[in-house]
């Protein structure tokens, strides 16, 4: 799963779903891969308004990346800032978490990710 | 015509295999009502106007992901742009796997009218999406009327394997097409999670068959949080057989 797909997911418990530690979910023995993409500003500049800032820095730490800026950069930032640019575009576009757990830090559920696939069935105490 | 993704991969033993339902979604969201309609929604108007965000577009169960292969592969004749986000969910591990390869297939052979793919996620409807975080979501539902809904899949069943018993695959098809009283249980629930998952300007296309009273469906849409808050037409239909339309699309929107 790309890495931008942790920013539209969160965990699969009802009861969660209102309360801000569910997100985003927290990656754990992530085995992390990366696909070769071209580089694309005009796309990033177009996903960056959709994405939630605060839960990709958290991601970005959490994988082990580079820290990213207290706030999100305008388009105007993005296209001058080469450094950024890559920087983005490899975490959100380009890796994929191939293996591992999320974890809500709400109830501590850990959904198993395998073969790059992120499984969000439930238990059935749990539905 | 725009060209049907390659599924010549998919193990339809257990993976649905593309049919006239999937063909019909295909046809519809790629008819010119359809594709002047999600483009004034979703492109921006020019492009050094302010950026518009990139739209998520959702398939829920997928099977084979010949639908969302094919919205990815062709986002911008259907919206307009390139710059489109698409994912998927689906219960069944073989089904991730096999739209997982069907978009980067299809991706692949179309890279320069591609959105971007994201991945497949497993799991139950929209269980893990974000509130608000959906803009087009597309459902060829489990809509055959039946005594019972199937299990879900055992945890046996989350997986890949290389072997799986007949039971095991004869389980996994029949939650593609059995949809419990009126085909309506699994598309009920569905329709419950849109005004929670779906954005300000979310869209959703539905499959409905005649046997789940669609006027009846599209009736309970229009009421939900009050008159005239929802929208629901059909925008698609398989033609009639008898004077019933077999097959339709419905559309939902705000």
């Amino acid at each position: 799963m790309k890495v931008m797909t942790l920013n539209f997911l969160t965990c699969a418990v009802k009861n969660c779903k209102s309360s801000n530690d569910s997100f985003p979910l927290h990656p754990k023995e992530a085995e992390l891969a990366k696909d070769d993409i071209e580089i694309n500003p005009q796309l990033l500049i177009n996903v960056l308004p959709r994405i939630d800032w605060a839960a990709l820095r958290t991601t970005s730490t959490e994988l082990g990346f580079p820290t990213l800026p207290e706030q999100p950069p305008s388009p105007e930032d993005l296209q001058s800032d080469e450094a950024l640019l890559k920087e983005l575009h490899e975490l959100l576009m380009e890796t994929q978490m191939m293996e591992g757990k999320l974890v809500c830090g709400h109830c501590g559920h850990e959904y198993a990710v395998k073969n790059g696939v992120a499984n969000f069935l439930l238990p059935s105490h749990l539905v | 015509m725009l060209p049907t993704p390659d599924t010549s991969h998919v193990p339809y033993q257990r993976v649905y295999e593309p049919a006239e339902d999937s063909f019909l979604l295909l046809d519809t969201l790629s008819s010119p009502s359809e594709t002047a309609f999600l483009s004034s929604r979703f492109a921006s108007p020019s492009p050094s106007s302010s950026p518009s965000p990139a739209p998520l577009v959702l398939e829920v169960g997928p099977g084979s992901g010949v639908v969302i292969a094919f919205l990815t592969a062709h986002a911008s004749t259907i919206f307009g742009s390139t710059h489109v986000l698409t994912t998927a969910i689906d219960v069944s591990p073989f089904a991730c796997a096999a739209t997982n390869l069907t978009v980067s297939k299809a991706v692949s052979e179309n890279a320069s009218t591609s959105g971007f793919w994201t991945s497949a996620t497993q799991g139950d409807l929209v269980s893990p999406f974000r509130p608000g975080s959906v803009d087009v979501l597309v459902f060829n539902p489990p809509y055959v009327p039946t005594p019972d809904l199937p299990a879900p899949p055992p945890t046996g069943l989350q997986a890949l394997k290389e072997k799986t018993t007949f039971e095991e695959d004869s389980h996994l098809l029949e939650l593609t097409y059995a949809g419990g009283r009126d085909g309506m249980e699994t598309t009920d629930r569905l329709i419950e999670a849109l005004p929670e998952v779906l954005s300000e300007r979310g869209v959703a296309y539905i499959l409905l068959c005649a046997q789940n009273k669609p006027e009846e469906v599209k009736g309970r849409i229009r009421a939900m949080g009050g008159e005239g808050k929802w929208k629901a037409e059909t925008v698609g239909t398989s033609g009639k057989q008898a004077g019933w339309e077999k097959l339709q699309i419905v559309r939902v929107w705000r």
